[in-house]
């Protein structure tokens, strides 16, 4: 039992990491309708900024937030030159687009920063938290933040004129527009918004998986999973996957003989797949009904 | 973001595109066949085992594009087809001393009941929770096939060496160009069958669920079946298109059938225009070309090189090579006016 209870904290500490990955997919799934594969290397590469910041004499909090800032505008600006003249392109054209932008930043990061494995500093300390030896302190700060960032987008999207416009704009583009939205605009503010949510995961996740070029592709792949576990449409969602998602993972390493790390991600997402099948649309996804 | 159900009319993902667009004429496709057939006498043999690679790659995209161009649903596992069909030929050729040209239909078989059973739990899931559910298959392959008991059959991490086929009735030819006519005979036999397969009932069948899929329902099309159907045929094709591969490069092993493979077939398709088979070779060149080419540019960036040659592309034609087609074949019809 008391394995168990381990394992599960386990999984709660490194759910964390995928919950926060997990809201800034689900983030610019709102705004933009399609999942965007070069999230990770967005949120990777806002993290190597941070780090030059803070190479170059800044304090954490001061580099935490000038990245913020940079990531946000990053992100509209990269929504604005990149993907704005693809608006009318089909679908699928749009994703290779995102496989292009990952390929882009991965490679760039390689050359500024090149392949080392870097340390990251972390504002929360590494002790132990409150006497359990598998959740640190900063993991408990990190689901902290976790938290907190998720109320912030609740309140921003229930209780805002502008939160109201992003949801109007993603969901009635159409309409949206006929009542004097500028839905162009609210996809570009999207961008910037999951970008700048990507910096804080990102930050958040180097000082537990170091920092290189490479660090966001296994943590996408759980975001990615989390998200569609909890509900693409669902932020709440989002953050329960993630946690589900850690812990899945964790258990199925322990429990289940002669699974290695190599065999955790196949078993956690045929678990997810198994969930799908039962509801297509993610534990707390809307169902979306098709007009014929 | 309260309301339990949205109602929305949203265009279907991928476009609907006109049966008789899927094809070439048929004297562009003579003219190309010509090509296909006489350029190996005059170039050396690296290149001519290049080109069996394109054709190869060619099969894997249209594949893809009988699935997803088809009958509208998105594959990222086609790696794991891809995989299953080069470790048959390789364990039948290696292990039961089996011919390698009889391996083909056995992957084929093969495949096509793998990718049916995966069809069904897929059913249920479509767009991006489809995408998940065979991106799931694609990482697990290259697991599965390292692991401990299988490994007397896989050869586990280390893989297996297959012997390359010499020219059969003591022809004049080297290896690799009577590999070359092979796979050139099956990938025409192929095309051919898929260009019929989707003029058909069952193409017109993968269409309408494309396009619509509760209309098609209505209409009395077996939603369920055609499906799996299409998930099977893409399989299949994929299956065959990795036995020729495992025969080609002689060797199979895990990490050759990764994620990164299925992405590529995937920008293979989009570079070719979803839904225009013969797109499907102008695809292959761009993934097997284009990375070697960036690679030419520039060794660090060889990445960003590509991406960006991507981005050109997609910015220039955002539908492949459908588009320059469609383009090309106005511009004949206005010079012909005049």
């Amino acid at each position: 039992m008391e394995l168990f209870t381990n394992q599960v904290l386990a999984g709660i500490a490194t759910g964390a990491i995928y919950a926060c990955m997990a809201l800034a997919v689900v983030m610019i799934y709102q705004a933009i309708d399609h999942l965007n594969f070069a999230q990770g290397e967005m949120a990777m590469f806002s993290t190597f900024i941070s780090w030059q910041l803070m190479q170059w004499g800044v304090p954490y909090w001061a580099a935490f937030v000038l990245t913020l800032a940079l990531s946000f505008v990053g992100g509209i600006a990269i929504e604005r030159i990149l993907f704005k003249p693809l608006a009318k392109a089909p679908i699928l054209t749009n994703v290779a687009g995102f496989i292009a932008l990952f390929a882009i930043i991965n490679s760039s990061a390689g050359l500024i920063w090149d392949f080392t494995i870097k340390q990251y500093p972390t504002p929360f300390g590494s002790a132990p938290f409150l006497g359990s030896q598998l959740i640190s302190t900063h993991q408990a700060g990190m689901i902290g933040v976790t938290v907190l960032l998720l109320l912030g987008l609740y309140f921003f999207f229930q209780y805002t004129k502008i939160g109201l416009a992003m949801r109007a704009a993603a969901s009635v583009p159409e309409s949206a527009r006929l009542v004097g939205i500028n839905t162009s605009w609210m996809i570009a503010l999207g961008w910037g918004m999951a970008s700048a949510i990507g910096s804080i995961a990102g930050m958040l996740i180097a000082p537990v998986v170091f920092l290189e070029p490479n660090m966001m592709g296994g943590v996408l792949i759980y975001g990615f999973a989390a998200a569609v576990l909890g509900g693409l449409t669902s932020p709440f969602g989002a953050v329960v996957g993630g946690f589900l998602v850690g812990i899945f993972e964790n258990l199925a390493g322990t429990y289940i003989p002669g699974v290695g790390n190599e065999l955790k991600l196949p078993i956690a997402l045929a678990l997810i797949i198994s969930v799908l099948v039962v509801k297509p649309a993610g534990l707390f996804g809307r169902h979306i009904v098709k007009r014929v | 973001m309260s309301a339990a159900e949205d109602v929305v009319t949203e265009a279907p993902a991928v476009e609907a595109v006109p049966k008789r667009a899927m094809t070439l004429g048929t004297g562009t496709s003579l003219l190309v066949l010509a090509a296909l057939l006489i350029m190996p006498v005059f170039v050396k043999n690296f290149i001519i085992f290049q080109m069996t690679m394109l054709l190869i790659y060619g099969l894997a995209v249209l594949a893809l594009n009988i699935l997803t161009g088809g009958s509208g649903q998105f594959s990222l596992g086609q790696s794991a087809f891809y995989a299953v069909g080069a470790y048959t030929t390789a364990v039948l050729m290696e292990h039961f001393n089996v011919n390698y040209a009889l391996t083909l239909p056995i992957a084929g078989v093969v495949c096509f009941a793998f990718g049916f059973l995966f069809g069904q739990p897929a059913l249920r899931l479509s767009g991006v929770y489809l995408a998940l559910a065979t991106f799931a298959l694609a990482t697990a392959m290259p697991q599965l096939l390292k692991l401990n008991f299988l490994e007397h059959w896989t050869g586990g991490v280390q893989g297996l060496v297959v012997t390359k086929p010499d020219a059969p009735f003591g022809l004049p030819m080297s290896q690799d160009m009577w590999l070359y006519y092979f796979t050139l005979v099956v990938v025409i036999a192929i095309y051919i069958f898929s260009v019929n397969l989707l003029r058909s009932r069952s193409g017109r069948a993968f269409m309408a669920i494309r396009d619509n899929e509760i209309a098609a329902s209505a209409m009395g099309v077996d939603v369920a079946l055609y499906k799996t159907l299409a998930f099977g045929v893409s399989a299949a094709v994929t299956g065959v298109a990795g036995s020729l591969g495992a025969i080609a490069v002689q060797f199979v092993a895990p990490d050759s059938y990764t994620i990164t493979l299925a992405i590529s077939l995937f920008l293979g398709m989009v570079v070719g225009g979803v839904g225009w088979l013969p797109g499907s070779i102008v695809g292959a060149a761009f993934i097997i070309f284009v990375p070697n080419l960036a690679e030419g540019i520039s060794k660090g960036l060889s990445g960003a090189v590509f991406g960006v040659l991507l981005f050109l592309v997609i910015y220039l034609v955002p539908h492949g090579a459908r588009q320059v087609a469609i383009l090309g074949q106005q511009f004949a019809g206005k010079l012909r006016k005049n």
